[in-house]
């Protein structure tokens, strides 16, 4: 446990140089976009004279230098203060972590949906190759493929929220049905079924593809042979011997498209109106709200990180051969 | 009131019905209380404080909560909320308001003229956006009494004036609450106390807002009807769609849909598609020419962009019929200083055509440009309308012989490039109309306007008789010669067109045949909503 803890640090320690590098180039290329955060709160109030922008300039801060700026927003980082967002009034950690549960909830059944789904399929496909389920649900994985996730979460609320009325058409819950428990657990589920399968269908596929091509290539190894000579039953050749050794690409995309899902959650929680962190992101952008950026950008850093940490753990985990922090 | 042409040939039964419900048709059903109503937005504001924000975005949430001195009435009249009566002094230095008695802030206190003072002095003349302009003559706020507020003025306030800024830009906070704070981070802007028919009650960044009734409202009458009001904020237009259709959600304003969706819904007996009820916030779809550019700086070649433009194809084809040509900057809304007039500039290709030859450019061969550079066009990026028109000048420019390269931007940006770099050459914006010309209409062509105050003149335009105008009419006490005083600053401004308001539209509202005594006045939308309830389902 001690050496886990050691190796964690140890990882956090190496990717600091990184992490740096991101936020320093990010305030830097903010710079470059035209307009500051006062010019998004100009045209969201419909106009003020010079004075007005003038003196909000100085309540934010920013009428003081570029370098000047990231030395204020570097020296408050080291203290572990990531600042107050221009948006929201509040502090950025504060607004991080209300919208960090949405997403990472959110995130989590996706993910979990895409890998398992794409798991089954992929060795459903696998053992019956070229047989008529392969053709249907390598098909499938095609067309999930193919199909653009916005447009997807658009159609899902016109079949099932629109047309059928079954699930809401967006939202995180029930506002102000007053849930509490199970039920709120519930609510919070039917709002989430639509935001997660338009999401995870694309990884899905990828999975899917990813796993029989994988299964197909272990079955055809010599150790999967001897299972079967010395008369292993065909379910425990699978399920010993062929899938642990498959999912080990699998986890490697998982760890690895983590942070494309992150990117993909801007799209899906702007259709289905969810309150998390990629919306956040983009309303930063488009506010211009530099300290709110940063902030989601280290944290999503820092997520991407601890998703890799925990992909190497698995690793060990699945082939007792890749030892963990041994060089 | 006007209807489109698509409304009215579509909506003989339906819509004609639907828009007339509150007034009219249903007069005899009884209100009924209770119920909640869930109203669509695009996107939040950083503050809910009409005292120190002015925006459409902040009245539509905030005015149930917060109530100005005065609002208007159905005929667009200035009546009382918190200001029971008012007189002025001849000279127009000094405007006296009487004030409601018996009005409680949501936390108990009472509602005094310290209150009026407070608002007045420390956020509408020093914070707000507007207001810092139109209150910058304001000395003080005397207080004679708990009941009575006395501005004075240092230059002559003209009481009309007054009174059609206020409903914008006089809604009165608790002094008690902000007294002795730093009122722009003082966290009731976020959760607001105010004194009217609904009450704060949540708010969730980035999923909702919700009120709900105040048992106490002085109105009294078993007002407000509805217990709730939630706003959910649904970014994107298509899925706001789907609310509405779904029924999740009763109302969407400001034109929150997109011109498809709202086109279709048009058609579907369940709702009501209308611009009533928002003629108190016309806009102008404009075009803005930068004087800087040489070619632009000869009217004639502003005339011929002008008259290059079939705006009655734009308006059918892009707007779905939900507009009508502008005639100048003054909106036919504004009944105090309207005076109808034809279109300026009516769609005559060969007439630009000569006007550009006139002017020395004259096309140097066949399929060749008349400018030896294209024109930058940088459209603001205010959603379909100004998206669609920069498309639509591109085209028809292209006819007669110019070259239009389109630069896209977000807010931020554009706001910069347009009005502190000046790096355009054509602009499409939106002018939106205030009550009064001289609160938001009159910076559009006065020069001397900072370098950067976004909505001003900032195309280079200069014309000291447009100046001397502006600013007689900004002190002018008599309300005819005011009017006056304001056909010649329309004359000017079309004849000189700095800027082309090309098209003039008020916001379109979507909203359930269910809800009552909605549209009722023409700044619905950011009124109190007090006497609307809602049918059942």
């Amino acid at each position: 446990m001690r050496r886990l803890g050691l190796l964690a640090l140890r990882r956090l320690l190496q990717s600091l140089p990184v992490l740096a590098i991101i936020l320093v180039g990010l305030f830097l290329l903010l710079q470059l976009a035209p307009g500051d955060t006062v010019d998004a709160l100009m045209a969201q109030m419909g106009g003020g004279s010079a004075e007005d922008a003038a003196r909000l300039r100085q309540a934010y801060g920013l009428d003081a230098g570029v370098a000047v700026q990231l030395g204020r927003y570097l020296l408050r980082l080291v203290t572990f203060d990531l600042g107050q967002s221009a948006i929201y009034g509040k502090p950025v950690a504060q607004v991080i972590g209300e919208r960090l549960v949405v997403t990472a909830l959110f995130m989590s059944c996706a993910l979990a949906f895409a890998f398992s789904a794409g798991l089954v399929l992929g060795v459903l496909a696998a053992r019956r190759v070229n047989g008529w389920p392969d053709t249907i649900i390598s098909t499938l994985g095609l067309i999930f493929y193919a199909i653009p996730s916005f447009w997807l979460g658009l159609m899902l609320i016109v079949l099932f929220s629109v047309k059928l009325a079954w699930l809401p058409p967006g939202g995180f819950e029930s506002i102000g049905a007053g849930y509490h428990g199970l039920a709120r657990v519930l609510d919070i589920a039917t709002h989430l079924v639509l935001p997660t399968v338009a999401l995870a269908l694309i990884y899905l596929a990828i999975y899917l593809r990813l796993m029989r091509a994988s299964m197909l290539e272990v079955l055809n190894l010599d150790f999967v042979r001897t299972a079967r000579a010395k008369g292993l039953p065909e379910g425990k050749v699978l399920w010993r011997h062929v899938l642990r050794n498959a999912l080990l690409p699998m986890v490697t995309f998982v760890g690895l498209q983590f942070s494309t899902m992150l990117g993909g959650s801007v799209v899906i929680e702007s259709v289905f109106s969810l309150p998390g962190l990629g919306r956040l992101a983009y309303e930063s952008v488009v506010q211009r709200d530099l300290n709110t950026l940063l902030g989601i950008v280290l944290v999503s850093a820092l997520l991407v990180i601890l998703v890799n940490f925990v992909v190497d753990l698995l690793y060990a985990k699945l082939d007792p051969r890749i030892g963990v922090g041994q060089s | 009131m006007w209807l489109t042409r698509r409304q009215a040939l579509a909506g003989a039964g339906g819509i004609a019905a639907g828009t007339m419900l509150p007034g009219l048709g249903m007069a005899q059903q009884a209100p009924q209380r209770g119920g909640t109503l869930t109203v669509q937005l695009t996107s939040e504001q950083r503050v809910l404080n009409p005292a120190i924000q002015a925006s459409t975005g902040v009245y539509v949430m905030a005015s149930k909560i917060v109530e100005p001195l005065v609002d208007l009435d159905a005929q667009g009249e200035p009546v009382g909320v918190l200001a029971e009566s008012w007189e002025s002094a001849p000279d127009g230095l000094t405007h006296i308001f009487r004030l409601r008695r018996g009005v409680t802030w949501h936390d108990g206190k009472d509602f005094t003229s310290k209150d009026v003072a407070f608002s007045a002095m420390e956020c509408w003349k020093k914070i707000l956006n507007y207001g810092t302009t139109l209150y910058l003559f304001l000395d003080r706020v005397e207080t004679p009494d708990a009941h009575t507020a006395v501005f004075k003025f240092s230059r002559p306030m003209p009481q009309g004036l007054l009174l059609r800024a206020l409903p914008d830009l006089g809604h009165v906070i608790p002094a008690h609450v902000y007294e002795g704070t730093d009122i722009r981070t003082n966290p009731a802007n976020t959760a607001p106390i105010g004194t009217g028919p609904f009450k704060f009650a949540q708010y969730e960044r980035g999923q909702f807002l919700m009120v709900e009734r105040n048992p106490n409202y002085w109105r009294g009458n078993g007002l407000p009807y509805l217990d709730r009001i939630v706003w959910r904020f649904i970014p994107d237009r298509a899925a706001a769609a789907a609310a509405i259709e779904s029924g999740q959600v009763q109302l969407s304003t400001y034109s929150g849909l997109s011109l498809s969706d709202i086109a279709r819904l048009s058609k579907d007996p369940r709702f009501v598609v209308s611009t009533k009820g928002n003629e108190g916030n016309t806009a102008h779809t404009v075009m803005e020419m930068n004087l800087r550019r040489k070619e632009l700086s000869d009217v004639r070649v502003r005339r011929a962009l002008c008259h290059a433009l079939d705006l009655d194809f734009f308006i059918e084809n892009f707007l779905y019929g939900y507009a009508k040509l502008g005639t100048g900057p003054i909106p036919s809304s504004s009944a105090p200083f309207y005076v109808p007039r034809p279109a300026p500039y009516p769609f005559d290709r060969a007439k630009a055509e000569r006007l550009l030859d006139e002017a020395g450019y004259k096309r140097p061969g066949r399929g060749r440009d008349r400018f030896a550079q294209p024109l930058k066009l940088m459209p603001a990026p205010w959603g379909e309308y100004t998206a669609n028109f920069a498309t639509f000048i591109q085209q028809s420019l292209r006819e007669i012989g110019i070259r239009v390269e389109i630069e896209s931007r977000d807010a931020p940006g554009w706001l910069t490039g347009v009005y502190r770099d000046h790096a355009f050459d054509l602009t499409t914006g939106w002018h939106q109309y205030r009550s009064d010309p001289a609160v938001s209409t009159t910076v559009w062509f006065r020069t001397g306007s900072p370098v950067g105050a976004p909505w001003t003149n900032q195309y280079g335009y200069d014309n000291p008789e447009m100046d001397r105008v502006i600013d007689a009419a900004a002190t002018e006490l008599d309300p005819a010669k005011r009017k006056a005083l304001y056909q010649d600053f329309v004359r000017i401004a079309i004849e000189d067109v700095p800027v082309h308001m090309a098209v003039e539209h008020a916001f379109i509202s979507v909203y359930s045949k269910r809800l009552m005594n909605s549209h009722n006045q023409p700044r619905w939308a950011s009124s109190s909503w007090a006497d609307t309830w809602l049918a059942p389902a």
